[in-house]
């Protein structure tokens, strides 16, 4: 058995398929290991209710990186947009709604000192997720100790800010450390409006508007320059293309194998237990988990050196979102929302100050009194998700601070929060209840033992500026390689980041072959 | 009408615009600063508000002011003392305290009664701190270089950064990076584990700051607290002699003794330019004078959308004035008492007394006091930093008899949107006083004379905007060649011949006198005279 | 007795007394203490050559007390232990203690000390410094408990040639048969008397190791059976001539612990403190061990070396030159400096820039010095020197002789 040649990853998400399909292409020999009985991890489709079916856990497609989706020709295999350029309807009680496309605004209330400067706004966003964007496909660099290399690297992205010009160089300068409610109300009147905007910059992560860092998580959001978008059959079409694609490499896939541990020989990986007792043996593991998961249970915080061990043990994964699944007999109806809107994205964020609200209490362990949302009805565009007639609501819904455990007590805060979350709902689709056939909440412990992520949080770790680029998942690992002989991370707790992108999973793939693993 | 010709005019008498003009001065200029109060010292003052007894009404402790400058222009000479104090408490909801003892051995001891673990985590935090402290403070008599320039001198001033960060070894540079970037409240917690040890140290990192303890960005303005000294004392405190006034004092007296004039009682009610050219100031009694420098020390919104006049400022300049974060946060309070009030959880002579006070022992407490400032109200539970500079210095009170200076945070510059009522006035003041009752029973009794500085007050009397202690927030966005503006960092004005030269410039707030002396050195590069302003002390 | 310092009223005292204290306070005919973490020790008890020469010749009692002590105890404590230090800690067997380092993940020193292995599975670590926050944090992952119990373990160290003699007639029978980083335990006073075979002179010696209300009765007992054998009680500056005559390195003295450096560069790894025999690679991890593999492939910065200086001025502070001429320049500094009495030589430990410090290297030590209040400036020099300066055969010696 060519065992110290072959390849193991530990997790089929997006980004494990995505490493496993160029290792393949690469000839390298790789078997993928899920725990789930699908592919996907975070990113599939399931039924939750008998005849429905749903994207599970994130729900919109907006910044696969076209590259990769290029070069696996994920539309060969499958990959089909129902519905792409979803807009954005900021949704009112009392039906006044915005709807945004692109920088602009398509319908609803807006003064006109507000829709010039939401198109400066989206354009100059637009240019500085750009160079976030640049620095997607690269390894972040060493930012000493590491040779010219690496110099080199670290000079590309003051390259890369520096292209920005003086004026917006410095503005990139000014806001990237800083929060995105002060910049909203630099920059607009319209609370509406900003309370849309201040949503896609908190979205997923453990943030209030007025939290610094919330600009970078919404230049992040962007950097895939592309509007959020709905495939056919869900988020699970793409795992499933990706799937396809790694197959065709010569990639083997085997679900329902959760693994235990990543096994050690001296200081090096030997392969993967799995619960099953099964030992598999590898000479690279390359781990599609998150990186607490991945170092402090998997490799086990003892066989890591102790200041390293601290760093993971310290990194920030504290899940703030949930998973709102709604089966209804027919379509909702949203007050005074036109029907051609009712497929777009639409979201409850009135006004900054009311997600701040929402934040709040998520700071001392507890649930939003009135959560924020944003909703999709993939059903509009996807008949395939339902029965003949009904419809599918998916939420991501805040602020649902992650707490351990599972039930009376947990039972307890989630029916409490849906109780909350369908008051809020009601308030714009009002008899939105009695539409209802079945109702699924996620909360971050659920999607924590679902989808087995640390803390339930969506990014495998917070995307701030500590966590992120070349402190991302933690200093000195941050170029996917481990300190372990033959470890490696791929998912999104390296750098970019969250999302459905795939860049972390192609970087990492990039890095194993660098240092000859599999070879 | 009478003109007069100057050449170079400093407005407000604050600390940063007296050192600045003192340096102007010594360099050969005529130099005149103008104050609008009848005394000098902008928040650096001592003032008898109640006979017998001297406040430091604002600012009241001592820290930041550099050693290199209170060298070079002999501020000793010029009657200034700074008294180290030490200590501090911590009073807790259960009856306990947690002290600050200076002692190293007692100090460990007492966070070991808290948690044993921390006592000695305490060692790595300092350790982790003082290296950030190291790092920032050559930085500090120093111009920030613009980073989007390719001048000589700003290549060379990165170049100088490069160097200082390339000083770090490689895992301390990520240090530095999260440090610059995380919450306090995430900071503390990769050192410690008990909630009221990190809620006393994680006080630094919200004074003064429109931000709360789990705001990311909260970590630097901890730094700010700890990169001063007493005495080559790395992040102690001090009392001015006499009050924060005898600091403003010395450097007036220096000014003066270097030929410097100035003037009190004398508002300036606009800049004066033409052909986009600074020519001088005009008084609020119609008097102008002239000069072809007006150096500001008051914060960007008032110096460019008070004393200018909007057509000589480009409409993108006026925008980055507007959006100039400075936010009232704090407020204060003075109280003259008859006596030494008691604090029965610290016991009997306790030396903790000599130092800071606190009532706040979580950090979820902490948290909730921003969350009702964000809420546009005074916190119901705030932070108090308390201290009774009248055990330390005899001068500020009759003798047995003590002046007590409570910094309150948080304190919004408008109540639910709206002006600052008296009513809101005197309900700010009983909750501050109530909170301090609790742990004291007599000290009800003992209260003479309140004085209660909302940031209304601040603001009308200093000349604050909002109240602001530090003339605008302590963030990213506003810090070293972000201050106040980008591309504006290196204290010139947006006009020929205007200069800013106070806390809203860099190296920031705090009673440090660096923004001052560094905008003299840039003056002076301008006017192609030698450098009067020292460079900071190397490596110690 | 044991001093409670966990009340609230703890700063009324901010020195504390060790156990020993009545008796110690009352030989200090000097008066001269130092404080050692939260107590005070004797610097000099009555004249500290004669202190010295007990150590050498009779026997001399130090109060070990306030040395900082950690109890590690659990399922895991082994496990814990071998991936803190870095040698194999499987191979200290109960009964036994072992001389150790430990390292940050850079491979760079943070503390020696001793791991006691008390009895199976129950250690003991001693540490120069406080050591809490480190050992906690190094027990992610490991089912573990680690106490710091200082202050309820009472210590002397019992030093010289006469000792095993003295605890014989103590009454501790067999003690004798200790082996050198032996333990044994024998009834005292109704308690349990723990004895070592360790110490920090490079002499024959013992530590002793009690409950704090039988201290007084412990150092009664040992001045009562060694009166007859010289006894003497010594302060620390004898001991650090002993310690220095020995070879052995001291935190804070002849390197930084590698936590307490706020400046790169001012820290050392085992192998720049000569320490390289207590680094064992064949551990598969050990916290360091990535860093110090590397620099064994790609060589050190320092050398810790051990000087035999020409003549007698004290090398204290000197700078090391590599040469005596207009061309020469400093390639180290001496960290501890004496003139040793055993050896009758002036010695010194230095750090050295590699390459410098081989054996027969020229080096010369630029030595500044008073001679009735005037400085003269020497320059000496130096010959390194492997080994201990001073090691008696009695050191080994099983059973040790009675004098």
């Amino acid at each position: 058995m060519t065992d110290s040649r072959r390849i193991i990853i530990v997790g089929a998400g997006h980004n494990g398929l995505v490493c496993a399909a160029y290792l393949a292409r690469a000839g390298r020999e790789v078997l993928v290991l899920e725990a789930a009985d699908q592919v996907g991890g975070a990113a599939v489709t399931r039924e939750f209710a008998p005849g429905f079916r749903v994207s599970a856990c994130a729900h919109l497609l907006y910044l696969l990186d076209a590259g990769i989706s290029r070069e696996l020709e994920l539309s060969a295999h499958g990959l089909k947009l129902a519905r792409g350029s979803l807009r954005t309807v900021a949704l009112a009680a009392a039906g006044e709604h915005l709807v945004l496309g692109a920088g602009k605004v398509e319908a609803g209330p807006l003064g006109a000192a507000d829709r010039a400067a939401l198109g400066e706004f989206h354009t100059r966003m637009q240019r500085f997720a750009g160079v976030l964007a640049k620095q997607h496909n690269r390894r972040p660099p060493r930012i000493a100790g590491g040779g010219s290399g690496e110099l080199f690297a670290a000079a590309l992205l003051g390259f890369d800010i520096r292209r920005l010009g003086r004026d917006d160089m410095r503005e990139f300068l000014r806001i990237a450390g800083t929060n995105i409610f002060d910049i909203l109300y630099e920059s607009f009147e319209s609370p509406q409006l900003k309370g849309a905007l201040a949503l896609d910059a908190v979205l997923g992560t453990n943030l209030g508007p007025r939290s610094n860092n919330s600009v970078l998580t919404l230049l992040h959001r962007l950097s895939g320059n592309v509007a959020p978008g709905l495939p056919v059959g869900g988020m699970g079409a793409v795992t499933a293309a990706l799937a396809a694609a790694a197959a065709k490499a010569g990639v083997t896939v085997r679900t329902g194998s959760p693994v235990a541990r990543i096994t050690l020989e001296g200081d090096r990986v030997s392969g993967v237990e799995l619960e099953s007792g099964e030992m598999l043996a590898a000479g690279t593991v390359v781990s599609n988990a998150d990186p607490v998961r991945t170092l402090l249970t998997l490799v086990g915080a003892r066989n890591l050196e102790a200041g390293f061990a601290q760093r993971v043990h310290h990194l920030r994964a504290r899940g703030t979102a949930a998973k709102l699944h709604l089966a209804l007999d027919r379509m909702p109806d949203f007050t005074r929302l036109a029907a051609e809107y009712a497929g777009e994205r639409l979201v409850i964020a009135p006004d900054p100050l009311y997600v701040e609200q929402a934040f709040n209490p998520s700071k001392y362990g507890q649930s939003s009194t009135e959560p924020v949302l944003e909703i999709t009805i993939p059903t509009v565009h996807d008949a395939s998700l339902a029965p003949a007639g009904k419809h599918v609501l998916s939420a991501v819904v805040q602020y649902a601070p992650y707490i351990p455990g599972t039930g009376a007590g947990a039972d307890a805060r989630r029916s409490e929060f849906l109780d909350r979350v369908l008051n809020v709902l009601e308030r714009y689709s009002p008899a939105l209840r009695q539409r209802i056939v079945a109702a699924e909440l996620l909360m971050p412990a659920d999607l924590e033992r679902e989808f087995r992520l640390t803390g339930g949080h969506w990014h495998h770790g917070e995307l701030a500026l500590d966590q992120f680029l070349m402190l991302r998942p933690v200093p000195g690992a941050a170029q996917y390689a481990m300190p372990i002989g033959g470890l490696y991370l791929c998912g999104a707790g390296c750098h970019p980041g969250g999302g459905v992108m795939g860049s972390a999973g192609a970087n990492a793939a990039r890095a194993v072959l660098a240092t000859g693993g599999g070879a | 009408m009478s003109v007069t010709k100057y050449d170079a005019i400093v407005v407000g008498a604050g600390h940063n615009g007296l050192t600045n003009a003192a340096y102007l001065a010594r360099a050969g200029l005529k130099v005149l600063v103008l104050e609008r109060n009848a005394w000098i010292g902008g928040a650096a003052v001592s003032r008898e508000l109640h006979e017998g007894w001297i406040y430091s009404n604002c600012s009241y402790v001592c820290s930041l002011l550099r050693p290199e400058i209170f060298r070079d222009l002999d501020l000793s000479r010029h009657g200034l003392q700074i008294v180290p104090y030490g200590g501090g408490v911590t009073f807790l909801q259960n009856g306990d305290i947690l002290g600050a003892y200076t002692d190293h051995d007692v100090q460990r001891r007492e966070l070991a009664r808290h948690n044993p673990r921390d006592a000695d985590a305490y060692h790595r935090y300092s350790i982790d701190v003082m290296r950030q402290c190291r790092f920032i403070r050559p930085l500090l008599l120093r111009t920030p270089p613009d980073p989007t320039s390719f001048r000589l001198r700003d290549l060379r001033e990165m170049l100088f950064l490069g160097k200082e960060f390339a000083k770090l070894s490689e895992q301390v540079i990520y240090d530095t990076l999260r440090f610059y970037t995380m919450s306090i409240a995430d900071f503390l917690g990769e050192y410690f584990e008990s909630d009221a040890v990190k809620a006393r140290f994680s006080g630094s990192g919200i004074i003064g700051t429109a931000l709360g303890v789990y705001s990311p960005g909260t970590a630097y303005v901890l730094l700010h607290h700890y990169m001063g000294e007493v005495d080559g004392s790395s992040g102690a405190w001090g009392f001015a002699r006499g009050g924060m006034g005898a600091v403003s004092d010395a450097l007036g007296s220096a000014l003066k003794a270097h030929g410097g004039e100035i003037w009190t009682d004398a508002t300036v009610e606009q800049v004066i330019v033409r052909n986009g050219k600074v020519r001088g100031v005009a008084l609020a009694n119609g008097d102008e004078i002239n000069a072809d420098i007006v150096v500001s020390n008051l914060d960007p919104k008032r110096t460019f959308l008070k004393l200018m006049d909007e057509k000589d400022l480009s409409p993108a300049f006026l925008k980055r004035a507007k959006n100039f974060k400075i936010r009232g946060s704090s407020g204060k309070l003075n109280i003259a008492l008859d006596g030494l009030p008691e604090f029965p959880a610290l016991g009997r002579d306790n030396p903790l007394r000599f130092g800071d006070m606190h009532f706040v022992d979580s950090l979820e407490r902490l948290e909730r006091a921003y969350d009702d400032w964000k809420s546009g109200t005074w916190s119901k539970d705030p932070y108090l930093d308390l201290l009774i500079p009248s055990l330390t210095d005899p001068t500020m009170a009759p003798p047995g008899k003590h002046f007590m200076s409570v910094f309150v945070q948080y304190v919004p510059a408008k109540i639910h949107g709206k002006d600052w009522t008296d009513a809101d006035r005197d309900g700010f003041r009983d909750t501050v006083l109530d909170q301090i009752a609790r742990h004291s029973p007599n000290f009800r009794q003992l209260i003479r004379h309140v004085e209660v500085r909302t940031p209304r007050e601040l603001e009308n009397e200093v000349g604050l905007t909002e109240g602001n202690i530090f003339q605008g927030e302590l963030t990213m966005d506003q810090l070293l060649f972000n201050r106040p503006f980008p591309g504006y960092a290196q204290y010139r004005g947006p006009v020929s011949g205007l200069y800013m030269c106070g806390s809203a410039t860099h190296p920031g707030g705090g009673v440090m006198a660096a923004p001052g002396a560094n905008a003299a050195r840039e003056i002076l590069l301008d006017l192609r005279r030698p450098n009067p302003v020292p460079e900071g002390w190397t490596d110690d | 007795m044991k001093q409670d310092m966990t009340h609230k009223e703890h700063f009324r005292t901010a020195v504390y007394q060790t156990p020993f204290h009545p008796r110690t306070s009352a030989l200090n005919v000097l008066n001269v203490w130092h404080r050692w973490k939260d107590y005070t020790v004797s610097d000099a008890y009555f004249d500290t050559p004669l202190e010295y020469a007990a150590i050498r010749n009779a026997c001399a009692v130090f109060d070990l007390t306030p040395m900082t002590k950690h109890r590690i105890t659990g399922p895991d404590a082994l496990a814990f232990l071998n991936r803190l230090v870095t040698r194999d800690v499987a191979k200290i067997k109960p009964g036994r203690v072992g001389y150790c380092v430990w390292c940050d993940d850079n491979g760079q020193v943070i503390d020696d000390g001793t791991i006691f292995h008390l009895r199976e599975g129950d250690y003991r670590l001693c540490s120069q410094e406080r050591q809490l926050d480190w050992l906690s944090r190094s027990a992610l992952g490991f089912d573990v408990s680690i106490v710091e119990d200082t202050h309820d373990v009472a210590c002397l160290a019992f030093q010289g040639p006469t000792t095993c003699a003295v605890l014989k007639k103590m009454g501790l029978a067999g003690v004798e048969k200790l082996t050198p980083f032996g333990i044994g335990y024998f009834p005292f006073a109704g308690v349990e008397l723990m004895v070592s075979r360790t110490g920090f002179t490079g002499d024959l010696g013992y530590e002793l190791w009690i409950d704090p209300s039988r201290a007084v009765a412990l150092w009664d007992a040992l001045f009562a059976a060694g009166a007859d054998y010289g006894i003497r009680p010594m302060g620390t500056h004898a001991l650090e001539v002993s310690r220095i005559e020995a070879g052995f390195v001291q935190a804070g003295m002849d390197f930084l612990p590698a936590d307490s450096a706020v400046r790169v560069d001012r820290t050392r790894s085992p192998f720049e403190l000569d320490l390289g025999r207590l680094v064992d690679f064949s551990k598969p991890n050990f916290t360091g061990r990535r860093a110090l593999l590397e620099e064994q492939k790609n060589g050190s910065r320092y050398r810790l070396v051990k000087l035999d200086i020409a003549g007698n001025k004290l090398a204290k502070a000197a700078y090391i030159y590599d040469r005596n001429d207009s061309s020469k320049k400093v390639v180290g500094t001496v960290t501890s400096a004496v003139w040793s009495p055993a050896a009758k030589a002036n010695i010194a430990l230095a750090t050295l820039h590699m390459p410098a410090g081989l054996p027969g290297d020229e080096l010369w030590a630029e030595i500044y010095y008073q001679r009735e209040l005037q400085w003269a400036k020497v320059m000496a020099r130096c010959r390194v020197v492997e080994g201990a300066f001073f090691d008696p055969p009695r050191r080994r010696a099983n059973p040790p002789a009675d004098f």
